[in-house]
């Protein structure tokens, strides 16, 4: 047990435990609907458009994450709008606009003179710097995302699964697509110092990715990817604290592996029987 | 309503531009102001497309309460798009549009609209009941959780269109026929006063089409009005009180056993129509739906897996 509690007589490290199980639940009940919707590519997108913000805040010396969040929710908003009135297509709008605003970020970065380890620990992630007013600012927006998943669930999973039927029904699908890309963004930046711009859309996609192999019901999909997200958070930071290995590519390598092990063992992997159609297919004659 | 509205016979190609209308014609034998007192569903020389493309122009109709109307034409002909303009989803480029008293989209929670199969994601992780559930969604407003009533109706709906013994199958294994009568009992579900219905009885077997007839006809009888595509004119001539042919524009309106005729379809259906002695018969491209609207997803395997 030793080998257990030891890593938690360091505040630092139960402040990075804390840290991470929250971005885990967060990103996996947002990832739910981000895999789903197949647009896994958008939270890459948003964190690398995050960056610019991050630098600002830096050289004017105000919130890390309001600057980040100022960025990465202007850049989904506007993803959103310039794919709306543009005619292009989601992925062409979201391409063009994330690479803009990264380059925009380095621009600003190679203007401040010196060394800046800080903004380093943003590309790569550095969980160990989370401070106790971070960890309560990531337990603010992260509880915001949550209720507000909480609130509109049945709205998201009726626009997400059939989004004519839903808009004929009367729920305001367009508006409701600007508070989820908003809701992707903020996601992201409670995740930025956990992880890091370049691994946060592992935390957001894989472990969704890996429930969805693992049920076929949707409620069951979203505390499956929270559980796999608390888990692989732990275990990865405690493994990056047993062999000093860098903590946010330790949580990511440890869902990869949960999701290979998913995709070979679970209920419809590699290794599973090919089962013959459920009887069900057939109860009526027509082949599906 | 016992009359039929015939437009002027035009080039009946698809590709050509519609003729000059005569302005009589535009409101046929209805008077404007009584069709739109008394209509759940009305269009007053709507034109919409998308992007620069026309898909419906100078369209006039009056869909009284209690109509089973099957809106029938060739792919490409604005079937879908006329269905998405009563529903609220497209708007029209010039024309008005009331539904249910109002402009299209206000009643929404009165309406029930079925795209597709096509536009639907069959590998999505919900259940028969789950999908079915969402028709109750729009009244339970915003915080409000599913409850006894909702399962209850939810329950109700699926015995009716004969799937109650599959609330907890996955969408994705289910058969064409199955996967209809899900999507109908989620319309029913929610209980509107007037069902939208994209292709209900496209690739399904005879008993199933009969099935969701049956429960279509009893929601009609008892004031409900239904609007449906189909590319089944068997279908539309044996099941349907009325016929909606469009091609571009209103081709023909009216009782089915009066639309229905070879020389209306003729107009409808141009060069795709084979009359062979006497019995028409339409050459219809195997693919049954129009073309995808911008931003729509089409998902094509239909596997179970």
């Amino acid at each position: 047990m030793e080998w257990l509690l030891e890593p938690l007589s360091s505040p630092i490290i139960v402040r990075a435990l804390l840290a991470s199980a929250l971005v885990g639940v967060v990103c996996a009940v947002v990832g739910t609907y981000v895999v789903l919707r197949g647009i896994a590519f958008i939270g890459d997108a948003v964190a690398h458009a995050a960056f610019p913000g991050v630098v600002v805040a830096y050289m004017v010396g105000f919130s890390f994450y309001l600057g980040a969040a100022v960025a990465a929710v202007g850049t989904a908003l506007a993803i959103g709008f310039v794919t709306k009135r543009s005619g292009l297509r989601q992925d062409t709008s979201i391409g063009v606009l994330f690479a803009g605003m990264f380059a925009l970020g380095i621009f600003l970065f190679s203007t401040i003179d010196g060394y800046v380890a800080d903004l380093f620990s943003f590309l790569l992630g550095n969980v160990l710097a989370i401070g106790t007013g971070d960890l309560v600012a990531l337990v603010i927006m992260g509880s915001g995302v949550i209720v507000t998943v909480a609130i509109l669930w049945k709205e998201l999973l009726y626009a997400t699964f059939d989004p004519l039927g839903a808009a004929a029904s009367g729920i305001k699908v367009d508006r409701l697509e600007y508070l989820f890309l908003a809701l992707v963004a903020l996601t992201i930046v409670v995740s930025l110092q956990a992880v890091g711009i370049i691994l946060v859309v592992a935390m957001l996609i894989t472990p969704a990715a890996t429930a969805q192999l693992l049920t076929v019901r949707f409620t069951r999909l979203m505390v499956l990817a929270a559980l796999i997200g608390i888990a692989s958070a732990v275990v990865g930071l405690y493994l990056s604290y047993w062999f000093d290995v860098a903590s946010g590519a330790t949580i990511v390598l440890v869902q990869t592996s949960a999701f290979v092990v998913a995709l070979v063992l679970g209920p419809r992997g590699l290794l599973a029987r090919r089962r013959p159609a459920p009887a069900a297919d057939v109860v009526d004659g027509v082949a599906a | 309503m016992e009359t039929l509205t015939v437009a002027p016979a035009g080039p009946a190609h698809p590709s050509a531009p519609a003729a000059p209308r005569d302005h009589d014609h535009d409101h046929g034998p209805l008077d404007p102001a009584h069709a739109l007192a008394h209509a759940d569903v009305w269009l007053s020389d709507v034109t919409a497309g998308y992007g620069d493309r026309v898909a419906l122009e100078h369209v006039t109709i009056a869909v009284e309460p209690g109509s089973l109307l099957a809106v029938v034409g060739p792919n490409g002909a604005g079937k879908s798009t006329l269905l998405k303009l009563m529903a609220g989803l497209a708007r029209p480029w010039s024309g008005r549009i009331q539904v249910l008293g109002g402009p299209a989209g206000r009643e929404a929670r009165r309406v029930a609209y079925v795209p597709q199969a096509e536009l639907v994601d069959w590998a999505f992780p919900v259940t028969v009941e789950d999908v079915v559930m969402m028709g109750r969604f729009p009244r339970l407003g915003r915080v409000r959780r599913p409850g006894p009533d909702d399962r209850r109706s939810v329950r109700d709906a699926l015995e009716q269109v004969q799937m109650d013994n599959h609330l907890r199958t996955q969408i994705g294994a289910l058969s064409g026929g199955q996967r209809r009568r899900v999507f109908l009992a989620r319309a029913l579900a929610a209980e509107p006063d007037l069902f939208l219905l994209d292709e209900p009885v496209t690739g399904i077997d005879a008993t199933t089409q009969e099935l969701l007839m049956d429960l279509l006809e009893a929601q009609a009888a008892r004031g409900k009005t239904v609007v449906a595509t189909t590319h089944d004119l068997a279908c539309a001539a044996g099941r349907f009180q009325q016929v909606l042919a469009v091609n571009r524009t209103v081709v023909a309106y009216g009782p089915s056993n009066l639309v229905l005729d070879a020389d209306v379809l003729a107009a409808a259906y141009g060069g795709h129509l084979l009359v062979i002695e006497g019995r028409t018969v339409v050459l219809d491209d195997a693919h049954h739906h129009d073309d995808a609207a911008p931003g729509e997803r089409h998902f094509h395997d239909m596997g179970g897996r």
